[in-house]
């Protein structure tokens, strides 16, 4: 022990290697706490700025799929004006942002930047605090959903997208109303994993998966994927889901985001004595 | 001397842009990913203040760190490979770095291939086991670093032997 001190000290590059690996170490720690990774991000002026312009060129490649997703959206909206309430997504929370009168906002946006293949994916959208984005905004396309708003500065904002072990999102199954929590195993990037679905739940192969009405972030319905396969957990209480996604999460541009006007509320009701 | 530095600084800048917006994205066969970016401090100069090179390594990876929302997984790699590079490059070219006139461009292509491959690995390894940080995927992380380190092989070789300036 003695020796490694006197080594230490002796040495100021090894002294320097070790407080610039502590350094990173507690960068490193600090992002894989929730909502703690404040100062090392990609929604900054430098980085946004330059993913946005990289983005102006590489965004001509994949217009015409954008079209055609858009198209399909549009027919589904078209179809639901046309058939009134008798269409079957009705439930699917897309409410008219012109009305300030319904629980949901939304604002569109554009993808700058996307990964998928690390374990620890983000994502960057073109929208910041300027066009009052804040923390904890849901963010979905026309297919299903995509993250959590987690970072923010004025012209940016950062994502985390459901491909990220860090992400834990609340859903059920379409067919009935037990819920889950939707999570990533780090492995394939159209699979996420729905826990703690009761071994009471009628489970089947195809059926769809939506986003659940406990959180405050999605609205419930939003879709997400449907039932690849599952398995009983070891206790035997629950069944742990491969959920294959509708998002092709690979090749996302346009997205919306979702602003719930009654988070303060709730939050207030549900944490009424402390803060 | 002054040549040697906008190199340097020239090779930083276009390295982290490179890596970000190119090899970033390029998810071969779904996850795959290259990190030729290292090529700066397997390339960086020699005969060289080593605080400096350890601290310009640091800086390098922070800022692909900013680039990729990692946190501080690339940062911590280029710092330990920039550390041990004197030890690989002692045990990769033995003499001739004893006598501190390595020129890269003037090795054997093989002792460059096997220091190449050392230092590509040990920064592998490092960044993906602090990137995963769960001793029950140890299996993904080596998983990873394998085929991620065989693909950045590939390219810093490519590139290396593209870019040398042959000045016999």
């Amino acid at each position: 022990m003695q020796q490694i001190i006197n080594f230490v000290i002796r040495n100021k590059t090894s002294l320097l290697f070790l407080l610039l690996f502590a350094i990173s170490l507690g960068l490193t720690i600090q992002s894989h706490t929730y909502h703690k990774s404040k100062f090392i991000n990609s929604a900054n002026f430098l980085t946004g700025g330059i993913y946005e312009s990289a983005n102006g060129v590489s965004e001509y490649f994949s217009l015409k799929k954008q079209n055609e997703i858009l198209v399909e959206e549009n027919n589904i909206l078209r179809t639901q004006i046309l058939n009134g309430s008798d269409s079957a997504i009705t439930t699917t929370a897309l409410v008219d942002s012109v009305s300030y009168n319904g629980r949901y906002k939304i604002r569109t946006a554009k993808i700058i930047n996307n990964n998928y293949a690390s374990t620890k994916n983000h994502l960057t959208i073109n929208k910041g605090e300027k066009d009052s984005i804040q923390e904890d905004f849901g963010v979905i396309t026309s297919k299903g959903i995509v993250g959590i708003i987690d970072n923010t500065s004025n012209g940016y904002a950062r994502v985390l997208s459901i491909l990220n072990t860090k992400s834990k999102i609340n859903a059920q199954l379409k067919a009935s109303t037990h819920i889950g929590s939707l999570e990533w195993n780090g492995k394939s990037s159209e699979l996420v994993q729905l826990t703690d679905i009761s071994k009471f739940a009628p489970v089947r192969e195809g059926d769809t998966i939506v986003t659940g009405g406990q959180s405050s972030i999605f609205p419930q319905g939003i879709p997400i994927g449907k039932i690849n396969s599952f398995v009983l957990d070891v206790s035997g209480d629950t069944y742990t889901i491969e959920v294959a996604l509708f998002n092709d999460m690979t090749n996302l541009s346009h997205v919306y985001i979702i602003e719930n006007l009654d988070t303060e509320e709730i939050k207030q009701l549900e944490n009424p004595i402390d803060e | 001397m002054n040549s040697v530095n906008l190199n340097s600084i020239l090779r930083f800048v276009v390295l982290i842009l490179a890596q970000a917006l190119v090899f970033n994205h390029i998810n071969f066969m779904g996850s795959i990913n290259p990190y030729p970016y290292i090529l700066f401090i397997i390339l960086f100069p020699v005969n060289n203040n080593r605080t400096l090179f350890i601290f310009l390594s640091f800086m390098l990876g922070l800022f692909l760190d900013i680039f990729s929302d990692s946190g501080g997984v690339h940062a911590a790699a280029c710092v330990t490979v920039a550390f041990i590079r004197p030890a690989v490059l002692k045990f990769a070219f033995g003499m001739i770095y004893e006598h501190q006139s390595i020129k890269f461009n003037n090795t054997e292509f093989g002792n460059r291939v096997i220091y190449f491959s050392i230092l590509i690995v040990i920064h592998h390894l490092t960044m993906f086991l602090l990137e995963i940080f769960n001793m029950s995927n140890i299996i993904l992380v080596f998983q990873k670093t394998l085929f991620s380190s065989i693909f950045t092989l590939t390219l810093c070789v490519l590139i290396s032997v593209l870019f040398s300036n042959k000045q016999q």
